[in-house]
């Protein structure tokens, strides 16, 4: 945190002040959560009846697990937490090398072409990729693919019902090139001629001195790619069939049948966002004074 | 845009330029051959992921294309677009809610994020509780928080309940999303509530960056709070305050998700926007020719305004 | 094998039994299940068929089957004519005189009521013979929100999707109207923005303009099993938990005479066969199987939904001829009408639920049902009328 050196004391009336807002807006970004969390200990007739007034966020009446036990019942959360983190880590890991080279290639290096591909990248990030899907999807199933058949490798084409197609797709991001290569331009280029005097190659001079130094910024697009893979729910619903490789948002469905199980929906999700909660709590203080630190500034 | 631009102004002048060292044109030619090769990966994933998808839009807007048909596909020329700015009302009401959303999502969350930041860096124990607090809706599904603010916008719901006891029943609510006047409303208090804390972060990075002496000099010339903010913060933050703009607007004109799961553009296409009626075209009613055409129209308007925004904040000096 | 059951596991349970029996009742076909959530079905199904990677068994919801059938991903079902002629007229899926799906049971809506409130607000209890007709509802709607309820009448317009076609187009056919001109099939004009819509579609949106209905959730029967409201326009899958908390006084009462008899939608999930199944004999050996009155009896107990074949019903604990839940194979026989089987259904459906909700939000009637009608027409012409 920016504490200045002889910044005076605040007064006490005005900490109070900060406090009081501070407070009141916590009430207002919390709420909801702690509806949903108590919700999921609750039975469906009661949750629609405590909805209306303050009972809504206090554990009373009938509590119970029994929410967490049927959810355990209708949706195999333990396979799709494990399918939703392989995803997950390996869009966020692959995610960075790849972006993070080409973020060094375009700020630090000259080559033909520079600008062009600067350019578009940065032109993806007006794409939405709800508007993509469909042709996406097309695309896929004509991509050519290895599959083991009888103990032979041979060619096949389409992506769909695996982990590759929830995968690859999302490992390179406009948006993550672009923090990578704002940050990694701050640092002095001079570091860079004294390595290539003592004659290191240029992928030494990224791997030895960019990403040593570019903690922050490693943190930040980490985050920052997590929650959108963590959160895929449109494309895995399209392009995955097979049970065993869904997604944890996919499982979200399982719960509107003819009549929305209200209470499982509310203990699923609860334990579906804990994780990413306890990801962003471990990182947030990396996270915070990376963003800090980073080329955010423009 | 600026923030966009400068990467590469700054890049550029970052670059080694040919005069500030002797090259011999081998170091020239290797720095170019690894210079592809390390963005090759990127380029090449946006190439077959992105840039190809787009492309195949940009074709089958052209053609009577369907997902399901055994008719043939042929082109059409310019009828889509024609149908969409001549025959679709619902496109041109949702051409102005995603501008209207946009228009006040982007100061509002700006705003409210900026003071989130100014109070989340005082000086004060605690506050990076708060400022954990603050930002776990941005780590909450969005489509979890769709489904949980619909139950909150319930007529008999939580907000309702909450304004009566507050007003002491003089003002008992509406039924937020039934009401063709509040439906709009109600999802941008969401929309914010779920993403400000976001950029929160971004400006609480900015505020970070301010050097404390000018704070010092400021107090020294006897300002106040107001005259440190308005000559010291603000004038600090310009950077920041592109990237917040840029991010922010890109955002909001792609509103999906929230009418998705909340309101599927009604009552009577009060908060239909341009992506979400793109995709209940061409993908619901599987007309993918005009659902891709929709969607030219909208990456058009995305550009025009993403230009328009860096003429306004381009550099002065 | 594809089902949309994902979710749902006493619909699960039944299949595994059955699908265990078939694959121990012969040794040269194995059947695997893999089970989808319904909200992305169609979706999963339309992916897989661009990527030609369908499986020989998929069920469907019965009105997208003409459009499954004329993009080419079904083949002709084949089975015994004997067999189909034993099942219920609308579970049994026709596009063009040829059978393509047929399902395991059929569901019915009817209008949810206790007794108790109805006597003593001194309501008639309709019948199946002498159905409430419009003026006798609207005065019994009338009646109860005077009595005290806020909201009386549950019509069930929080839900989404093809909820709204299956629910209101037969209360639109019981007026005279209709989803397109099921003649033709080429045109929606005359059927969905004719006189008898627009009558329909103003007693709609005054049904919520007055108060009688609303849109507020929760999507299925709750506010009824808490008497929040007296009347309730559901489903045969909500009535064991009914029974459950009203027991006796639960009344299960026919749709409501709009004009031309009462109406309820026919043709709920049904099986077919993908057209680029391998294993049709396979396929087929395994769906005259699934057909057995055992399976059919144990599909409806554990869904609560009426089973296709008189045999099974005889068998079921709800549908027998004295059980509890009788009424709505009564009911179903009497009154359903399948939604027109045209590859078209889908805009047709998705146009419909548009018109009907902006309708209830308050839109103009007539100019609403002819944006509707101009898109569905558009959408035929594209097509070159879907092959009629």
């Amino acid at each position: 945190m920016a504490v200045q050196k002889g910044e005076r004391v605040l007064s006490r009336r005005r900490r109070l002040w900060i406090y009081l807002a501070m407070t009141g807006l916590a009430v207002f970004f919390l709420f909801p959560l702690v509806f949903m969390f108590v919700s999921s200990l609750k039975p469906d007739g009661q949750i629609l009846s405590d909805v209306g007034g303050w009972r809504a966020f206090l554990p009373v009446g009938d509590i119970s697990v029994d929410n967490y036990s049927g959810v355990f019942d209708r949706v195999p959360v333990g396979r799709f937490l494990l399918n939703s983190v392989i995803v997950t880590t390996v869009v966020v890991v692959a995610g960075l090398v790849v972006n993070s080279m080409a973020g060094f290639a375009l700020s630090r290096m000259r080559w033909t072409g520079r600008g062009v591909v600067l350019g578009v990248v940065i032109a993806t990030l007006i794409v939405p990729f709800e508007t993509i899907a469909v042709p996406m999807v097309y695309w896929v199933t004509q991509l050519p693919t290895l599959v083991f058949e009888n103990g032979w490798i041979a060619y096949d084409f389409g992506w769909l019902d695996t982990y590759e197609v929830q995968i690859i797709p999302f490992i390179a991001n406009g948006f993550s090139v672009f923090l990578f290569a704002q940050y990694f331009k701050t640092i002095p280029t001079a570091i860079d001629e004294a390595a290539r005097i003592d004659g290191a190659g240029w992928f030494t001079i990224y791997r030895r001195i960019a990403v040593p130094l570019s903690g922050p910024a490693f943190a930040t697009v980490a985050i920052l790619t997590f929650l959108p893979a963590w959160n895929q729910y449109l494309w895995p619903s399209m392009v995955v069939q097979d049970e065993d490789l869904r997604p944890v948002m996919v499982g979200m469905q399982y719960f509107f049948q003819e009549n929305t199980a209200w209470g499982e929906v509310m203990a699923y999700t609860s334990m579906i966002t804990l994780p990413v909660l306890v990801v962003f709590l471990a990182f947030q203080r990396a996270f915070v004074s990376s963003v800090a630190a980073s080329g955010v500034k423009g | 845009m600026t923030a966009i631009s400068s990467p590469e102004r700054r890049a550029a002048s970052a670059a080694p330029g040919p005069v500030s060292r002797r090259k011999t044109r081998g170091d020239l030619r290797s720095e170019r051959r690894a210079g592809w090769a390390m963005a090759a990966p990127a380029v090449l994933l946006l190439l077959v992921f992105l840039i190809v998808p787009v492309v195949l839009g940009f074709v089958l807007s052209f053609t009577n294309a369907r997902l399901i048909s055994p008719e043939p596909t042929s082109f059409t020329g310019f009828d889509n677009f024609v149908r969409a700015f001549t025959a679709d009302p619902t496109f041109f009401r949702s051409l102005l809610n995603t501008f209207a959303f946009a228009a006040v999502v982007v100061p509002v969350q700006a705003g409210l994020g900026l003071v989130l930041a100014i109070l989340v860096n005082q000086k004060i124990r605690g506050a990076v509780a708060f400022r954990v607090v603050f930002f776990i809706p941005v780590v909450t599904s969005i489509v979890v928080v769709s489904i949980l603010w619909k139950f909150l916008y319930q007529p008999d719901g939580l907000i309702n309940s909450f304004l009566d006891s507050i007003t002491f029943g003089a003002w008992q609510g509406t039924a937020w999303l039934n009401n063709p006047s509040t439906a709009l409303a109600a999802i941008i208090v969401l929309s914010v509530w779920q993403a400000v804390g976001f950029h929160m972060l971004i400006w609480l990075s900015g505020l970070q960056t301010i050097p404390g002496e000018l704070y010092e000099a400021a107090r020294i010339d006897g300002a106040g709070t107001w005259r440190q903010f308005r000559d010291v913060t603000w004038p600090g933050l310009r950077p920041t305050r592109v990237f917040v703009l840029i991010t922010i607007t890109i955002a909001a004109l792609g509103l999906f998700v929230q009418i998705d799961v909340m309101t599927q553009g009604g009552p009577v296409d009060s908060t239909s926007t341009l992506v979400y009626h793109a995709v209940r075209m061409g993908y619901r009613q599987q007309q993918i020719g005009y659902g891709s055409a929709l969607s030219l129209v909208f990456f058009v308007l995305v550009l025009i305004v993403a230009l328009v925004q860096r003429f306004l904040t381009r550099d002065k000096d | 094998m594809w089902t949309h059951s994902a979710g749902n596991p006493g619909e699960i349970a039944v299949y595994e039994q059955l699908i265990s029996d078939f694959n121990a009742s012969q040794t040269r076909y194995e059947v695997v299940q893999e089970d989808f959530p319904q909200g992305s079905y169609n979706e999963a199904v339309t992916t897989a068929a661009a990527a030609r990677k369908l499986p020989c068994l998929l069920d469907m919801d019965g009105p997208v089957m003409p459009n499954w059938a004329w993009a080419g991903y079904l083949q002709p079902l084949g089975l015994p004519d004997d067999l189909v002629n034993s099942l219920l007229p609308t579970t049994v899926g026709r596009y063009k005189a040829t059978v393509y799906s047929a399902g395991y049971w059929e569901a019915a809506l009817a209008i949810f009521a206790r007794k108790s409130v109805l006597d003593k607000n001194n309501i008639r209890i309709p019948t199946v013979d002498r159905p409430w007709t419009l003026d006798e509802f609207d005065a019994a709607v009338a009646t109860l929100k005077a009595s005290g309820y806020r909201t009386p009448l549950d019509l069930g317009a929080a839900d989404k999707g093809e909820w709204w076609s299956y629910a209101y187009s037969p209360m639109l056919q019981s007026t005279g109207g209709d989803l397109v001109d099921r003649a033709s099939m080429k045109t929606a004009e005359g059927a969905l923005n004719g006189p008898d819509a627009v009558k329909f579609f103003t007693w709609f949106q005054q049904a919520f303009e007055k108060g009688w209905a609303d849109n507020a959730g929760p999507i299925g029967n709750q506010r009824f099993i808490d008497d929040a409201v007296a009347l309730s326009y559901t489903g045969v899958w909500n009535a064991k938990a009914a029974l459950d908390s009203v027991g006796d006084d639960l009344l299960i009462l026919p749709p409501v005479d709009f004009g031309k008899g009462p109406k309820i939608g026919g043709g709920s999930w049904q099986w077919g066969i993908s057209a680029g199944c391998k294993n049709v004999d396979g396929a087929r050996e395994y769906l005259e199987f699934s057909f057995q009155d055992k399976y059919l009896t144990a599909f409806a107990d554990s869904q609560v939904v009426i089973p296709s074949t008189a045999a099974a019903a005889k068998a079921s604990k709800y549908f027998s001829d004295n059980a509890d839940l009788r009424e709505f194979a009564v009911l179903s026989q009497k009154f359903a009408l399948a939604r027109p089987a045209t590859p078209g259904y889908p805009v047709i459906s998705s146009s419909f639920e548009k018109a009907a909700k902006d309708i209830m939000s308050g839109a103009e009637v007539k100019s609403t049902l002819d944006a509707a009608v101009r898109a569905i027409d558009a959408d035929i012409a594209s097509q070159n009328g879907y092959g009629f």
